[in-house]
Protein backbone atom coordinates (compact mmCIF):
# COMPACT_ATOMS: atom_id res chain seq x y z
CA UNK A 1 0.00 0.00 0.00
CA UNK A 2 1.09 3.55 -0.88
CA UNK A 3 0.44 6.03 1.62
CA UNK A 4 1.63 10.02 0.98
CA UNK A 5 0.59 13.03 2.72
CA UNK A 6 2.70 16.19 0.81
CA UNK A 7 3.00 19.72 0.53
CA UNK A 8 5.24 21.04 -2.48
CA UNK A 9 5.53 24.46 -3.92
CA UNK A 10 7.51 24.76 -7.15
CA UNK A 11 7.31 28.56 -8.28
CA UNK A 12 3.86 29.34 -8.35
CA UNK A 13 2.19 26.23 -8.42
CA UNK A 14 1.15 24.53 -4.89
CA UNK A 15 0.72 20.68 -4.43
CA UNK A 16 -0.75 19.14 -1.46
CA UNK A 17 -2.28 15.97 -1.41
CA UNK A 18 -2.65 13.27 0.81
CA UNK A 19 -4.03 9.73 0.57
CA UNK A 20 -3.36 6.02 0.48
CA UNK A 21 -3.37 3.73 -2.71
CA UNK A 22 -4.75 0.61 -2.04
CA UNK A 23 -5.57 -0.85 -5.25
CA UNK A 24 -2.86 -2.90 -7.57
CA UNK A 25 -2.94 0.04 -10.19
CA UNK A 26 -4.07 3.37 -9.37
CA UNK A 27 -4.63 6.16 -12.30
CA UNK A 28 -3.88 9.44 -11.16
CA UNK A 29 -6.35 11.63 -13.71
CA UNK A 30 -5.99 15.86 -14.54
CA UNK A 31 -5.31 18.13 -16.99
CA UNK A 32 -1.58 19.06 -17.94
CA UNK A 33 -0.67 21.29 -15.10
CA UNK A 34 -2.50 19.79 -12.70
CA UNK A 35 0.45 18.21 -10.64
CA UNK A 36 0.75 14.73 -12.14
CA UNK A 37 4.16 14.93 -13.10
CA UNK A 38 5.41 16.67 -9.67
CA UNK A 39 3.75 13.94 -7.58
CA UNK A 40 5.35 11.04 -9.19
CA UNK A 41 9.15 12.93 -9.11
CA UNK A 42 8.13 13.37 -5.26
CA UNK A 43 6.90 9.15 -5.14
CA UNK A 44 10.23 8.71 -6.75
CA UNK A 45 12.24 10.56 -4.79
CA UNK A 46 13.85 12.95 -7.06
CA UNK A 47 12.71 15.61 -5.68
CA UNK A 48 11.72 16.51 -2.08
CA UNK A 49 8.62 18.15 -0.68
CA UNK A 50 8.75 21.28 1.40
CA UNK A 51 7.14 19.03 4.14
CA UNK A 52 5.61 15.84 4.09
CA UNK A 53 5.57 11.66 4.19
CA UNK A 54 5.66 8.81 1.86
CA UNK A 55 5.34 5.14 2.72
CA UNK A 56 5.61 2.43 0.71
CA UNK A 57 3.78 -0.92 2.40
CA UNK A 58 4.30 0.78 5.88
CA UNK A 59 7.95 1.49 5.34
CA UNK A 60 8.38 5.23 4.85
CA UNK A 61 10.54 6.28 1.70
CA UNK A 62 10.33 10.30 2.47
CA UNK A 63 9.61 11.89 5.86
CA UNK A 64 9.94 15.51 6.40
CA UNK A 65 9.55 15.54 10.40
CA UNK A 66 12.49 13.28 10.74
CA UNK A 67 14.60 14.29 7.49
CA UNK A 68 14.23 10.96 5.71
CA UNK A 69 14.31 11.16 2.10
CA UNK A 70 15.87 7.85 0.75
CA UNK A 71 17.43 8.83 -2.93
CA UNK A 72 15.76 7.31 -5.79
CA UNK A 73 16.90 4.33 -6.95
CA UNK A 74 17.25 2.83 -2.87
CA UNK A 75 13.28 3.53 -2.54
CA UNK A 76 12.19 0.24 -5.14
CA UNK A 77 10.25 2.44 -6.90
CA UNK A 78 10.87 2.72 -10.71
CA UNK A 79 9.41 5.93 -12.97
CA UNK A 80 8.67 5.31 -16.70
CA UNK A 81 8.10 8.96 -18.42
CA UNK A 82 6.95 10.18 -21.15
CA UNK A 83 10.45 11.13 -22.52
CA UNK A 84 12.13 7.56 -22.63
CA UNK A 85 15.63 9.58 -21.84
CA UNK A 86 17.57 6.06 -23.13
CA UNK A 87 21.12 6.99 -22.47
CA UNK A 88 22.13 7.07 -26.19
CA UNK A 89 26.14 5.78 -25.72
CA UNK A 90 24.46 2.27 -24.69
CA UNK A 91 23.04 -0.22 -27.00
CA UNK A 92 19.11 -0.84 -25.97
CA UNK A 93 20.60 -4.67 -24.18
CA UNK A 94 22.87 -2.17 -21.78
CA UNK A 95 20.45 0.69 -20.84
CA UNK A 96 17.95 -2.11 -19.55
CA UNK A 97 21.01 -4.17 -17.90
CA UNK A 98 22.19 -0.37 -16.29
CA UNK A 99 19.98 -1.32 -13.12
CA UNK A 100 21.53 -4.73 -12.52
CA UNK A 101 24.97 -3.97 -11.07
CA UNK A 102 24.31 -6.26 -8.50
CA UNK A 103 23.69 -9.89 -10.60
CA UNK A 104 26.01 -11.69 -12.17
CA UNK A 105 26.74 -11.79 -15.67
CA UNK A 106 24.45 -14.33 -16.71
CA UNK A 107 21.89 -13.30 -14.58
CA UNK A 108 22.03 -9.85 -15.88
CA UNK A 109 21.35 -11.14 -19.46
CA UNK A 110 18.56 -13.70 -18.88
CA UNK A 111 16.99 -10.69 -16.78
CA UNK A 112 18.11 -8.32 -19.99
CA UNK A 113 16.35 -11.19 -22.00
CA UNK A 114 13.34 -11.13 -20.18
CA UNK A 115 11.89 -7.72 -19.90
CA UNK A 116 13.03 -6.41 -23.63
CA UNK A 117 10.19 -10.12 -24.56
CA UNK A 118 7.76 -8.37 -21.76
CA UNK A 119 7.86 -4.81 -23.46
CA UNK A 120 8.13 -6.43 -26.77
CA UNK A 121 11.62 -5.40 -27.88
CA UNK A 122 13.45 -8.44 -28.21
CA UNK A 123 14.48 -7.90 -31.32
CA UNK A 124 15.91 -4.51 -30.83
CA UNK A 125 18.76 -5.61 -27.84
CA UNK A 126 21.49 -4.71 -29.88
CA UNK A 127 20.05 -1.32 -31.63
CA UNK A 128 21.25 2.24 -30.48
CA UNK A 129 18.70 4.18 -28.76
CA UNK A 130 19.01 7.00 -31.53
CA UNK A 131 17.99 4.61 -34.30
CA UNK A 132 14.52 3.53 -32.37
CA UNK A 133 10.95 4.65 -32.48
CA UNK A 134 9.36 6.98 -30.18
CA UNK A 135 7.23 3.39 -29.72
CA UNK A 136 10.27 1.33 -29.66
CA UNK A 137 11.78 3.48 -27.42
CA UNK A 138 9.59 3.70 -25.00
CA UNK A 139 8.66 0.09 -24.94
CA UNK A 140 12.73 -0.17 -23.34
CA UNK A 141 12.04 2.60 -21.31
CA UNK A 142 9.67 0.72 -19.83
CA UNK A 143 12.04 -2.47 -20.16
CA UNK A 144 14.65 -0.75 -18.29
CA UNK A 145 12.54 0.41 -15.53
CA UNK A 146 11.41 -3.01 -14.33
CA UNK A 147 14.21 -4.79 -14.72
CA UNK A 148 15.78 -3.77 -11.02
CA UNK A 149 12.56 -5.90 -9.86
CA UNK A 150 10.86 -2.62 -8.19
CA UNK A 151 8.07 -2.62 -5.76
CA UNK A 152 6.47 0.66 -6.99
CA UNK A 153 5.88 1.02 -10.51
CA UNK A 154 5.24 4.50 -11.47
CA UNK A 155 4.26 5.57 -15.07
CA UNK A 156 3.62 9.15 -16.64
CA UNK A 157 2.05 8.79 -20.01
CA UNK A 158 4.48 5.85 -20.80
CA UNK A 159 2.69 4.93 -24.26
CA UNK A 160 1.95 8.08 -25.52
CA UNK A 161 3.59 7.39 -29.19
CA UNK A 162 2.34 3.68 -29.22
CA UNK A 163 -0.99 3.39 -31.32
CA UNK A 164 -3.66 2.11 -29.26
CA UNK A 165 -3.62 -0.82 -30.19
CA UNK A 166 -0.41 -1.58 -29.17
CA UNK A 167 -0.41 -0.04 -26.61
CA UNK A 168 -3.47 -1.73 -25.24
CA UNK A 169 -1.83 -5.02 -26.16
CA UNK A 170 1.28 -4.18 -23.82
CA UNK A 171 -0.59 -2.71 -20.97
CA UNK A 172 -2.48 -5.91 -20.71
CA UNK A 173 0.98 -8.04 -20.42
CA UNK A 174 2.13 -5.33 -18.29
CA UNK A 175 -1.24 -5.57 -15.90
CA UNK A 176 -0.25 -9.53 -15.68
CA UNK A 177 2.80 -9.12 -14.95
CA UNK A 178 3.06 -6.77 -11.98
CA UNK A 179 0.02 -9.19 -10.45
CA UNK A 180 2.15 -11.85 -10.69
CA UNK A 181 5.00 -9.56 -9.55
CA UNK A 182 3.23 -7.89 -6.63
CA UNK A 183 4.33 -4.92 -8.36
CA UNK A 184 1.97 -1.43 -7.23
CA UNK A 185 1.48 0.90 -10.19
CA UNK A 186 0.42 4.38 -10.76
CA UNK A 187 0.05 5.50 -14.07
CA UNK A 188 -0.65 9.81 -14.58
CA UNK A 189 -2.61 10.63 -17.80
CA UNK A 190 -4.67 13.21 -19.24
CA UNK A 191 -6.26 11.04 -21.57
CA UNK A 192 -10.03 9.96 -20.12
CA UNK A 193 -10.31 7.08 -22.33
CA UNK A 194 -7.18 5.26 -21.17
CA UNK A 195 -8.36 6.23 -17.33
CA UNK A 196 -11.98 4.69 -18.11
CA UNK A 197 -10.63 1.57 -19.83
CA UNK A 198 -8.49 0.47 -17.25
CA UNK A 199 -11.22 0.56 -14.73
CA UNK A 200 -8.78 1.28 -12.20
CA UNK A 201 -8.87 3.37 -8.74
CA UNK A 202 -8.60 6.84 -9.90
CA UNK A 203 -7.23 10.09 -7.86
CA UNK A 204 -8.83 12.96 -9.94
CA UNK A 205 -5.81 16.02 -9.66
CA UNK A 206 -7.21 19.47 -10.10
CA UNK A 207 -4.65 22.38 -9.69
CA UNK A 208 -2.40 20.52 -7.18
CA UNK A 209 -5.22 19.42 -4.89
CA UNK A 210 -6.92 16.02 -4.53
CA UNK A 211 -10.48 16.71 -6.18
CA UNK A 212 -11.56 13.23 -6.03
CA UNK A 213 -10.23 9.39 -5.29
CA UNK A 214 -12.63 6.05 -6.19
CA UNK A 215 -13.40 4.26 -8.92
CA UNK A 216 -13.10 5.43 -12.52
CA UNK A 217 -16.39 4.93 -12.99
CA UNK A 218 -17.25 6.88 -10.40
CA UNK A 219 -14.69 9.66 -10.05
CA UNK A 220 -14.81 10.13 -13.73
CA UNK A 221 -18.43 9.92 -14.71
CA UNK A 222 -19.09 13.78 -15.69
CA UNK A 223 -15.54 13.63 -17.92
CA UNK A 224 -17.05 9.68 -19.13
CA UNK A 225 -20.58 11.76 -20.05
CA UNK A 226 -18.84 14.22 -21.95
CA UNK A 227 -16.85 11.42 -24.10
CA UNK A 228 -20.09 9.63 -24.74
CA UNK A 229 -21.61 12.95 -25.91
CA UNK A 230 -19.05 13.80 -27.95
CA UNK A 231 -19.06 10.53 -29.92
CA UNK A 232 -22.52 9.95 -30.51
CA UNK A 233 -21.82 13.40 -31.63
CA UNK A 234 -19.92 12.49 -34.54
CA UNK A 235 -22.07 8.95 -35.08
CA UNK A 236 -25.00 11.37 -35.95
CA UNK B 1 66.24 25.09 -29.23
CA UNK B 2 66.38 24.30 -25.54
CA UNK B 3 65.67 20.69 -25.64
CA UNK B 4 65.68 20.25 -21.94
CA UNK B 5 63.49 23.23 -21.44
CA UNK B 6 61.64 21.90 -24.04
CA UNK B 7 61.01 18.05 -22.26
CA UNK B 8 60.52 20.42 -18.83
CA UNK B 9 57.53 22.45 -20.10
CA UNK B 10 56.11 18.85 -21.89
CA UNK B 11 56.35 16.57 -18.46
CA UNK B 12 55.35 20.18 -16.17
CA UNK B 13 52.00 20.09 -18.52
CA UNK B 14 51.36 15.94 -18.75
CA UNK B 15 51.83 16.23 -14.64
CA UNK B 16 49.25 19.25 -14.18
CA UNK B 17 47.07 18.28 -16.85
CA UNK B 18 46.59 14.82 -14.94
CA UNK B 19 46.29 16.53 -11.75
CA UNK B 20 43.65 18.97 -12.90
CA UNK B 21 41.57 16.25 -14.30
CA UNK B 22 41.69 14.46 -11.31
CA UNK B 23 40.79 17.29 -9.42
CA UNK B 24 38.32 18.93 -12.09
CA UNK B 25 36.29 16.30 -13.18
CA UNK B 26 34.12 15.59 -9.63
CA UNK B 27 34.27 19.29 -9.06
CA UNK B 28 32.38 20.14 -11.94
CA UNK B 29 29.83 17.27 -11.51
CA UNK B 30 29.76 18.88 -8.39
CA UNK B 31 29.01 22.38 -9.31
CA UNK B 32 26.90 20.84 -12.03
CA UNK B 33 24.46 18.32 -9.60
CA UNK B 34 24.87 19.94 -6.23
CA UNK B 35 22.18 21.86 -4.69
CA UNK B 36 23.87 23.62 -2.00
CA UNK B 37 23.97 27.51 -1.90
CA UNK B 38 27.69 27.48 -1.27
CA UNK B 39 28.31 26.22 -4.99
CA UNK B 40 28.46 29.51 -6.64
CA UNK B 41 30.73 30.76 -4.07
CA UNK B 42 33.12 27.68 -5.12
CA UNK B 43 32.34 28.37 -8.50
CA UNK B 44 33.98 31.79 -8.26
CA UNK B 45 37.02 30.83 -6.64
CA UNK B 46 37.58 27.82 -9.14
CA UNK B 47 36.98 30.77 -11.72
CA UNK B 48 39.32 33.21 -9.73
CA UNK B 49 42.61 32.14 -11.53
CA UNK B 50 41.41 33.00 -14.58
CA UNK B 51 41.19 37.09 -13.96
CA UNK B 52 43.86 37.09 -11.08
CA UNK B 53 47.43 38.48 -12.73
CA UNK B 54 49.68 36.11 -13.19
CA UNK B 55 52.35 37.53 -11.87
CA UNK B 56 50.31 38.23 -8.53
CA UNK B 57 49.25 34.63 -8.26
CA UNK B 58 53.10 33.64 -8.68
CA UNK B 59 53.97 36.34 -5.98
CA UNK B 60 51.08 35.03 -3.37
CA UNK B 61 52.13 31.54 -3.64
CA UNK B 62 55.70 32.25 -3.45
CA UNK B 63 54.88 34.01 -0.18
CA UNK B 64 52.75 30.97 0.96
CA UNK B 65 54.93 28.90 0.19
CA UNK B 66 58.18 30.19 1.31
CA UNK B 67 59.42 30.50 4.69
CA UNK B 68 57.40 33.65 5.87
CA UNK B 69 54.18 31.52 6.92
CA UNK B 70 53.63 28.78 8.66
CA UNK B 71 52.62 26.47 5.61
CA UNK B 72 55.35 27.40 3.89
CA UNK B 73 57.42 25.79 6.73
CA UNK B 74 55.53 23.01 7.43
CA UNK B 75 55.72 22.15 3.85
CA UNK B 76 59.07 22.27 3.83
CA UNK B 77 59.61 20.64 6.81
CA UNK B 78 57.58 17.44 4.88
CA UNK B 79 59.56 17.74 2.13
CA UNK B 80 62.47 17.94 3.27
CA UNK B 81 63.57 21.22 0.80
CA UNK B 82 60.96 24.56 0.25
CA UNK B 83 58.37 24.00 -2.84
CA UNK B 84 59.15 27.54 -4.27
CA UNK B 85 62.15 27.58 -6.68
CA UNK B 86 61.69 23.71 -7.26
CA UNK B 87 59.48 21.65 -10.03
CA UNK B 88 57.16 20.39 -7.69
CA UNK B 89 56.11 24.19 -6.80
CA UNK B 90 55.85 24.79 -10.50
CA UNK B 91 53.36 22.01 -10.71
CA UNK B 92 51.58 23.72 -7.57
CA UNK B 93 51.44 26.81 -9.20
CA UNK B 94 50.39 25.44 -12.46
CA UNK B 95 47.42 23.38 -10.75
CA UNK B 96 45.94 26.78 -9.51
CA UNK B 97 46.28 28.90 -12.29
CA UNK B 98 44.80 26.38 -15.07
CA UNK B 99 42.29 25.12 -12.52
CA UNK B 100 39.36 27.34 -14.62
CA UNK B 101 40.70 26.05 -17.99
CA UNK B 102 39.99 22.57 -16.74
CA UNK B 103 36.72 23.14 -14.46
CA UNK B 104 35.08 25.11 -17.31
CA UNK B 105 34.70 22.98 -20.32
CA UNK B 106 33.92 20.30 -18.00
CA UNK B 107 30.73 22.43 -16.04
CA UNK B 108 29.44 23.40 -19.73
CA UNK B 109 29.96 20.10 -21.11
CA UNK B 110 28.48 18.04 -17.75
CA UNK B 111 25.33 21.17 -18.09
CA UNK B 112 24.61 19.79 -21.26
CA UNK B 113 23.66 17.04 -20.45
CA UNK B 114 20.06 15.98 -20.15
CA UNK B 115 18.34 15.89 -16.87
CA UNK B 116 16.17 13.03 -17.66
CA UNK B 117 19.48 11.06 -18.24
CA UNK B 118 20.42 11.84 -14.98
CA UNK B 119 17.27 11.51 -13.18
CA UNK B 120 16.85 7.88 -15.24
CA UNK B 121 20.29 6.82 -14.06
CA UNK B 122 19.82 7.99 -10.59
CA UNK B 123 16.62 6.19 -10.37
CA UNK B 124 18.15 2.64 -11.31
CA UNK B 125 20.65 3.18 -8.22
CA UNK B 126 23.24 4.94 -10.09
CA UNK B 127 25.16 6.74 -6.92
CA UNK B 128 27.68 10.15 -7.72
CA UNK B 129 30.67 7.71 -8.90
CA UNK B 130 29.00 6.07 -11.16
CA UNK B 131 26.59 9.19 -12.85
CA UNK B 132 30.19 11.12 -13.55
CA UNK B 133 32.24 7.83 -15.24
CA UNK B 134 28.99 6.27 -17.11
CA UNK B 135 26.89 8.98 -17.74
CA UNK B 136 28.31 12.77 -17.73
CA UNK B 137 31.86 11.63 -18.95
CA UNK B 138 31.26 9.65 -21.77
CA UNK B 139 28.47 12.08 -22.95
CA UNK B 140 30.50 15.30 -22.28
CA UNK B 141 33.56 13.33 -23.94
CA UNK B 142 34.17 16.79 -26.18
CA UNK B 143 34.38 18.69 -23.40
CA UNK B 144 36.79 16.40 -21.42
CA UNK B 145 38.85 16.98 -24.87
CA UNK B 146 38.69 20.64 -24.78
CA UNK B 147 39.66 20.44 -20.62
CA UNK B 148 42.67 18.62 -21.34
CA UNK B 149 43.94 20.45 -24.32
CA UNK B 150 43.11 23.50 -23.12
CA UNK B 151 44.53 22.53 -19.30
CA UNK B 152 48.26 21.30 -21.49
CA UNK B 153 48.07 24.17 -23.42
CA UNK B 154 47.96 26.79 -20.56
CA UNK B 155 50.51 25.24 -18.57
CA UNK B 156 53.33 24.93 -21.60
CA UNK B 157 52.87 28.81 -22.35
CA UNK B 158 52.75 30.48 -18.46
CA UNK B 159 55.19 32.54 -17.47
CA UNK B 160 53.94 35.41 -14.87
CA UNK B 161 53.87 32.39 -12.43
CA UNK B 162 56.23 30.46 -13.20
CA UNK B 163 58.99 33.35 -13.63
CA UNK B 164 57.45 34.31 -9.99
CA UNK B 165 57.51 31.02 -8.06
CA UNK B 166 60.17 28.85 -10.09
CA UNK B 167 62.44 31.46 -11.65
CA UNK B 168 64.90 30.28 -13.87
CA UNK B 169 67.03 26.88 -12.89
CA UNK B 170 67.64 25.18 -15.83
CA UNK B 171 66.43 21.51 -15.65
CA UNK B 172 63.71 22.56 -12.77
CA UNK B 173 62.19 25.25 -13.22
CA UNK B 174 63.13 26.87 -16.74
CA UNK B 175 60.44 26.07 -19.06
CA UNK B 176 60.35 27.25 -23.00
CA UNK B 177 58.60 30.44 -21.98
CA UNK B 178 60.97 31.20 -19.55
CA UNK B 179 63.88 30.40 -22.10
CA UNK B 180 61.86 32.96 -25.08
CA UNK B 181 62.28 35.66 -22.17
CA UNK B 182 65.82 34.85 -21.98
CA UNK B 183 66.33 34.48 -26.14
CA UNK B 184 64.69 38.26 -26.02
CA UNK B 185 66.63 39.75 -23.33
CA UNK B 186 69.77 38.86 -24.85
CA UNK B 187 68.34 39.85 -28.66
CA UNK B 188 68.55 36.68 -30.00
CA UNK B 189 65.82 37.20 -32.14
CA UNK B 190 66.44 33.83 -34.27
CA UNK B 191 66.82 31.53 -31.64
CA UNK B 192 63.25 33.60 -29.97
CA UNK B 193 61.82 33.38 -32.96
CA UNK B 194 62.56 29.54 -33.03
CA UNK B 195 61.32 28.93 -29.69
CA UNK B 196 58.04 31.57 -30.12
CA UNK B 197 57.27 28.87 -33.67
CA UNK B 198 57.30 25.86 -31.14
CA UNK B 199 54.95 27.35 -28.86
CA UNK B 200 52.70 28.51 -31.57
CA UNK B 201 52.57 25.68 -33.77
CA UNK B 202 51.78 23.48 -30.19
CA UNK B 203 48.79 25.83 -29.53
CA UNK B 204 47.56 25.59 -33.18
CA UNK B 205 47.64 21.76 -33.55
CA UNK B 206 45.97 21.55 -30.47
CA UNK B 207 43.18 24.20 -31.43
CA UNK B 208 42.85 22.17 -34.54
CA UNK B 209 42.55 18.74 -32.64
CA UNK B 210 39.94 20.36 -30.26
CA UNK B 211 37.55 22.13 -33.31
CA UNK B 212 37.82 19.07 -35.39
CA UNK B 213 36.44 17.05 -32.69
CA UNK B 214 33.84 19.14 -31.60
CA UNK B 215 32.40 20.81 -35.01
CA UNK B 216 29.95 17.87 -34.96
CA UNK B 217 26.63 18.45 -32.45
CA UNK B 218 26.96 16.43 -28.76
CA UNK B 219 25.34 12.69 -29.32
CA UNK B 220 21.40 13.03 -29.45
CA UNK B 221 21.18 12.82 -25.38
CA UNK B 222 17.52 11.84 -26.04
CA UNK B 223 15.60 9.33 -27.82
CA UNK B 224 14.68 9.38 -31.52
CA UNK B 225 12.78 10.00 -33.79
CA UNK B 226 8.54 9.14 -33.45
Amino acid sequence: MLEFSLDARRGRFHLEVECAFASDWTVVFGPSGSGKSTLLRLLAGLDRPTRGRIALDAHALTDSATGLHLPAGHRHTALVAQQPALFPHLTVAANVAYGLRSLDRPARATRVAEMLALAGATDLASRRPQSLSGGEAQRVALARALAPAPRLLLLDEPFSALDGVASDALLERLQLWLKENQVQAVMATHDVTDALAMGAEVLLLREGRLAALGPAAQVLAAERERLMVRLQGRSD
Amino acid sequence: MDWQAFALSLRLATVTTAILLAIAVPLAALLVLGRSRWLAALEALATLPMVLPPTVLGFFLLVLLGPRTAFGRGITALLGHPLAFSFNGLVVGSVIYSLPFAVQPLVAGFASVDTALVDAARLLGAGPVRLVTSILVPLARRSLLAAIVLSFLHTIGEFGVVLMLGGDIPGSTRTLSIVLYNQVENFDYAAANHTAAILLGMSVLALALIYSKTQKPESAHGVGRA
